[in-house]
């Protein structure tokens, strides 16, 4: 394409949006005298600002086509071979781990507690991409798993006084039921029929928890959940958040390793080979349904830890904290980080939860800069911040 | 000694339509079968009732891999595949996200039997079954001559590649009978000339009998003992190769009728 059919089209796309916005940015009505204010200079500015938006989105759409064709050549990212040279590992998990180790005492309680939602939304990341980037069930319910583990925690607490440290792997366990209660009725189904279900059993454990009062105490919730405690030591609140801080990393440490030792085992190839072809897959021996149910199973089982964790350290939850815009958050991780990969989904918990917690001195434009970094990221790295790369194998070819 | 693969009287309804009607079909041990016909005749709908994708209106399907003769008609398709009937697809089906050995290891599933706890904790036999399912698919990627393309992502491959790839994962299987659908599809004559002599190459060294679909006459002419026809879902032709490119009813039925003056 020539600069001046460019040129016409970004002219065309500032006139646009000078139309779409003249009703907010032009006219604004002064209620007290009651006459009509005609601004007539925002409108030349949004003109103006709407056709180089346009220009540089052009430029970075048509370097990104000519970028397309000669990384066919160039093979992974940088970011992958860094990930894939072995002699950087070691060091690189010394500076993370002493930087995690450090974290609570080098910044502020404020920081610490920040940093502890997004590790908890990193596991259900990663829980959620064993469904989604290696499985390919697309599920839009994954928090009402995340909600059976808080509310586990909370129930047996206040009931039978259940300390946390039993009721976390109690609640894994409940989620992992949960979804294979899910599981069962969606086998035959796939993609978007399975997601508008899904979505569905989300709502359902939403509603059964805001209007079942005599089990979960409706929407006013429960309060008072206790914070794990070390046993022999009273903590302080500042020493109670630390030790959830450090619980939580081990647990995302714990969950990094079991899904790494999964995906490249047996179980994660078959999941692999039924998102990839259901029929194909199914003609190599491996059963649908148990597959299926496994990795509904195992992806729940992290959501349910993660909530005895996050009902831990809230010590309230009511059923507002489980609705599915929360879904639609962990499900924007695994996506934009990059279906399938660890690292990726890591990377894309912590920004999109980080992201928004930094932005708030920018106040109502928090979500639309959200937005925005959404659909650029959808646009120009659709395999997310850091694409799956498939392991290698060596052996030796005689 | 019985047959291994023996379809009996089988009838396949999608509603009013009869895509297979009363079709009789046997393979011996170490046989190479064709199963040919003008296109929509039902030859792919008959592989998917053998290998469970459908199940039969009615008629038996028989296996008898060992002696012991076994119905199997109703079966899921991935107890067919353990009881060793592999298949490839005309359709190229392959594992797209996956490298080319993976995709031949997916084909070890029917094979192996690691689980989750087993996965997680990487016991010692656990590793040991890794380590047989790594060189074994490399085995039969070297028997097959995709050796070169071990860590290459399947769907990059060339299209006669992708084609001996999804054979070489039906191997994996370890089946007794392969069924082929349409395996020269979109080759060269090369191509197709090398494919006829690693069929019969399976055939001699690994002993596994083989069905196939194939449009290309010349292939299935040189490879087939004996060769079934169908039209319309029902066997109009049977025999060896001979027979069958002399059968006035096969001529008409890929030629048409010829018209009295």
């Amino acid at each position: 394409m020539t600069a001046k059919d460019e040129i016409k089209k970004s002219f065309l796309a500032s006139i646009w949006f000078m139309f779409l916005t003249f009703p907010l940015m032009v006219i604004k009505v002064n209620t007290v005298t009651d006459t009509v204010e005609w601004r007539w200079h925002n409108m030349v500015l949004v003109g103006i600002g709407a056709f180089f938006l346009s220009m540089l989105w052009r430029y970075l759409l048509k370097r990104q086509a000519d970028g397309s064709k000669k990384e066919k050549k160039e093979g992974p990212g940088i970011i992958q071979r860094l990930l894939q040279k072995k002699e950087l590992t070691l060091p690189g998990i010394i500076i993370i781990g002493c930087f995690t180790l450090l974290f609570p005492h080098i910044f502020s309680m404020y920081q610490t507690n920040i940093m502890i939602s997004a590790l908890i939304y990193v596991m259900l990341g990663l829980g959620l991409n064993i469904v989604i980037g290696l499985a390919g069930l697309l599920d839009l319910g994954y928090v009402a798993f995340f909600a059976v583990g808080a509310y586990s925690y909370a129930l047996l607490n206040l009931h039978y006084g259940v300390v946390f440290w039993i009721a976390l792997p109690l609640g894994g366990l409940l989620a992992a039921l949960f979804g294979i209660i899910l599981g069962y009725p969606v086998l035959r189904l796939r993609g978007d029929y399975l997601a508008i279900v899904t979505l569905g059993f989300g709502e359902i454990i939403r509603l059964v928890l805001e209007n079942w009062n005599e089990f979960s105490f409706g929407p006013s919730g429960i309060a008072n959940i206790p914070k794990p405690g070390l046993p022999g030591t009273d903590l302080s609140l500042q020493g109670s958040t630390i030790f959830i801080f450090y619980i939580i990393v081990a647990l995302v440490i714990f969950t990094i390793f079991v899904i790494n030792r999964l995906e490249n085992s047996r179980i994660g190839r078959a999941w692999i080979a039924l998102k990839d072809d259901e029929i194909a897959c199914q003609s190599m021996g491996i059963n649908k349904a148990k597959t299926k149910l496994r990795a509904f199973a195992l992806g729940a089982t992290w959501a349910g830890m993660g909530g005895v964790v996050f009902a831990a350290k809230t010590t309230f939850i009511n059923p507002a904290s489980f609705t599915i815009w929360e879904s639609v958050i962990i499900l924007c991780t695994v996506v934009l980080g990059g279906m399938g990969s660890i690292a990726g989904v890591i990377s894309g918990a912590l920004l999109l939860i980080l992201l928004p917690e930094y932005l708030r001195d920018f106040g109502q434009f928090r979500m639309i800069t959200f937005g925005a970094v959404l659909v650029l990221m959808m646009v120009f790295r659709p395999g997310g911040m850091i694409e799956n790369v498939r392991k290698t194998y060596k052996f030796e070819k005689n | 000694m019985k047959p291994i693969l023996e379809v009996k009287n089988m009838t396949m309804d999608f509603g009013g339509l009869r895509a297979i009607d009363s079709l009789d079909l046997y393979i011996n041990k170490g046989e190479i079968v064709a199963l040919i016909g003008p296109n929509g005749a039902g030859k792919t709908t008959f592989f998917n009732c053998i290998t469970g994708i459908y199940t039969p209106t009615s008629g038996d399907v028989l296996i008898n891999p060992q002696g012991k003769q076994e119905r199997i008609n109703g079966l899921k398709t991935n107890i067919v595949t353990r009881k060793g009937l592999a298949r490839t697809f005309q359709n190229i089906r392959l594992f797209t996200s996956m490298t080319v050995l993976e995709n031949v290891m997916v084909g070890c599933h029917a094979v192996t039997h690691t689980g989750v706890m087993g996965a997680i904790f990487r016991g010692k036999s656990t590793l040991a079954e890794e380590k047989f399912i790594v060189e074994k698919s490399y085995e039969i990627l070297k028997k097959i001559g995709l050796e070169k393309y071990v860590d290459e992502l399947a769907v990059n491959l060339p299209y006669g590649a992708q084609r001996l790839l999804e054979i070489a994962r039906a191997m994996a299987t370890d089946p007794f009978l392969l069924l082929l659908d349409e395996p020269a599809a979109g080759m060269n004559p090369q191509e197709t000339a090398e494919l006829d002599e690693l069929i019969l190459k399976i055939r001699d060294n690994e002993g596994i009998s083989i069905l196939l679909i194939e449009h290309d006459m010349k292939l299935v002419m040189s490879l087939s003992e004996r060769i079934y026809v169908v039209d319309y879902g029902k066997k109009i032709g049977e025999g060896v190769p001979e027979e069958i490119r002399n059968n006035p009813v096969v001529i008409k039925a890929y030629l048409g009728e010829e018209i009295d003056a």
